[in-house]
């Protein structure tokens, strides 16, 4: 399996990580040995094989629909970068 | 002081032949003169250990002590401390100072024990040589030039330094067992399930486990009595008894049947390695355990099945850093794009963004059947044979690592040899069950760790097996120097 500099720009905008010219060539053959090693699993026959998501088969609990959590806004709002007012900051997204 | 177990400190604490204050300060005392050293500790709480100290010496006096009131002991720096600074060894948490406590530190907390410090890791526990921590590599107490492994490297160097008697650990690919290991100390891996992740910086859901580091057995029991039990608070958590782990840590191991997996003993362990094994098990022969071997077919293939499920999920649990509600952020962003994009690149080191990268691919359109479906599917093959040996037998037994501690710089720059360090623990993750690592010998004067793996919930007798080892021999007792 080998992968291209298009493939880890890609990927690399999927993860929102931004890459430079570099890095990009160490991560092609970085990301293509990691592929290499986990292309042994097209060796396994799992044809009569169901995807295992939790060791014992759990399934999530339900719990009734009631308020547990109290509002601690402003203890979540003192560590974050950037506040004002109540609400997180981030450069302008609408002209 | 410092080289007595938990157990003997805890009997020391209620005959009132000594304090926590007196406790703590020792501790810390050590920390202060010998860290420099050993960098296991990311951060100390100095003055939080100390006033926990005197709380729990005068809940002593009121008469409501548990055997962990007064304790001091450290935690790894994953696990969320209310008003102290929780980094999982990254400049993007760097700063971070949780406003909650992780359900094991609120355990830990409610039986009266004093947290002495953070714990060096690899960041967000991704490595197996504690090299990938922003802050630094922590050295092995064994040999300055030498890792202490990964990803819980603080806890083991720090345990095996005798600068806490005991730690937490998290475990998602062998980074309890590999470190303890390597650092000559006494770790153990509860089922998938049984210790709540609440709180626990999240790095791969399916396969993460908070475990326990000490050095004897008898120890990890106690650590386990704390932290084990149900958390509606984690949804993955299995609402089950928790047994008194310290109870049947006295069973004889009369007719314990013991099974050797072919496929863990093979021509890359040294003959040295081998041999020490080999030793370790004839001593169990001697306390009264049979042993036959037993096959794992599929063990070839955990390797590669963990390092698709581990870094897609870590792809999609790394997500929320995004430099707006905590954590990093970039100097001056341009826009949104810019915001993330730079923060995310700033704030993450090399091994962690190459673990995004290759999850992100594999969950990305056209791959997933591919990748991440296939390995789940592989996934389920190696439980299988976890499930069909452990019809026959009670425990398997293994070398913990192929050798060990290598020399730090050694595989850094290497990821793909890094991840086979891992190559006898990382099965025991994908089929959730529990394993533990003790001491079982030196090789060139360095410590191995024997893996004892157990069917699912039986922390109990895999640390009744441990404690017993332990009571006839005293590698658990060596300390470097």
């Amino acid at each position: 399996m080998t992968i291209s500099r298009e493939d880890v720009e890609k990927v690399a905008m999927l993860a929102r990580i931004r890459v430079d010219e570099q890095q990009v060539s160490e991560l092609e053959k970085d990301l293509g040995n990691i592929l290499n090693l986990v292309d042994q699993l097209q060796s396994a026959n799992t044809e009569n094989t169901e995807p295992m998501a939790h060791p014992l088969d759990a399934v999530q609990k339900l719990r009734a629909d009631e308020v547990t959590e109290t509002n601690q806004r402003e203890a979540f709002q003192a560590i974050a970068p950037a506040t004002e007012a109540g609400l997180y900051l981030v450069p302008k997204v609408i002209d | 002081m410092h080289n007595k177990s938990v157990a003997e400190l805890s009997r020391d604490l209620a005959a009132g032949e000594v304090s926590s204050v007196e406790l703590t300060q020792h501790f810390l005392d050590r920390i202060k003169q010998e860290d420099s050293k050993y960098n296991s500790f990311i951060t100390v709480c100095e003055d939080e250990a100390l006033a926990d100290a005197r709380k729990a010496d005068e809940r002593r006096r009121q008469g409501d002590a548990t055997p962990w009131t007064g304790i001091p002991f450290a935690h790894k720096d994953i696990f969320c401390t209310n008003g102290v600074r929780t980094t999982c060894a990254s400049k993007m948490l760097e700063n971070f100072v949780p406003p909650y406590d992780a359900t094991v530190t609120a355990n830990f907390r409610d039986a009266g024990a004093v947290c002495l410090g953070k714990t060096n890791m690899d960041e967000f526990a991704m490595g197996s040589s504690n090299e990938t921590s922003y802050f630094g590599a922590a050295t092995n107490p064994w040999g300055s030039d030498l890792v202490p492994g990964g990803s819980s490297g603080g806890s083991a160097a720090a345990v095996a330094a005798r600068l806490a008697p005991a730690a937490t650990a998290t475990d998602t690919g062998g980074s309890i067992r590999q470190p303890a290991a390597l650092c000559g100390v006494t770790g153990l891996k509860p089922t998938y399930g049984r210790v709540s992740r609440y709180g626990m910086i999240a790095f791969a859901s399916s396969l993460d486990q908070a475990g326990t580091m000490a050095r004897t057995a008898e120890d990890n029991a106690m650590m386990l009595n704390v932290m084990a039990g149900y958390d509606a608070k984690d949804s993955t958590c299995i609402d089950r008894a928790v047994p008194d782990y310290t109870a049947t840590l006295q069973e004889p191991l009369t007719g314990l049947k013991i099974g050797l997996p072919k496929e863990y003993f093979t021509d890359q362990l040294s003959p040295a390695m081998a041999q020490t094994i080999r030793d370790a098990i004839a001593e169990y022969e001697q306390l009264g355990a049979t042993v036959k071997e037993v096959s794992l077919p599929n063990a070839n293939l955990a390797i590669a099945a963990y390092y698709v499920i581990a870094p897609a999920e870590a792809s999609a649990n790394l997500s929320r850093f995004d430099g707006v509600r905590y954590g990093y952020r970039c100097e001056d962003p341009r826009d949104l794009l810019d915001l993330y994009t730079r923060t995310r690149e700033e704030g993450f080191g090399a091994e962690v963004k190459r673990r995004i990268l290759v999850g992100s691919y594999a969950l990305s359109a056209g791959y997933y059947d591919a990748y991440y479906l296939k390995a789940q599917k592989v996934r389920r093959l190696i439980q299988q044979d976890f499930v069909n040996a452990l019809k026959d037998v009670d425990v398997l037994m293994s070398p913990t690592c192929p050798s060990p501690a290598f020399a730090t710089g050694e595989k850094a720059n290497d990821p793909v040899t890094m991840y086979l360090e891992d190559i006898f623990t990382i099965a025991v993750n994908l089929a959730g069950l529990p394993a533990l690592s003790l001491p079982a010998g030196l090789v060139d004067g360095l410590p191995v760790g024997l893996q004892i793996i157990g069917d699912y919930f039986s922390e109990a007798r895999l640390l009744n097996a441990a404690h017993q080892y332990q009571q006839v021999t005293d590698w658990h007792q060596r300390t470097p120097e």
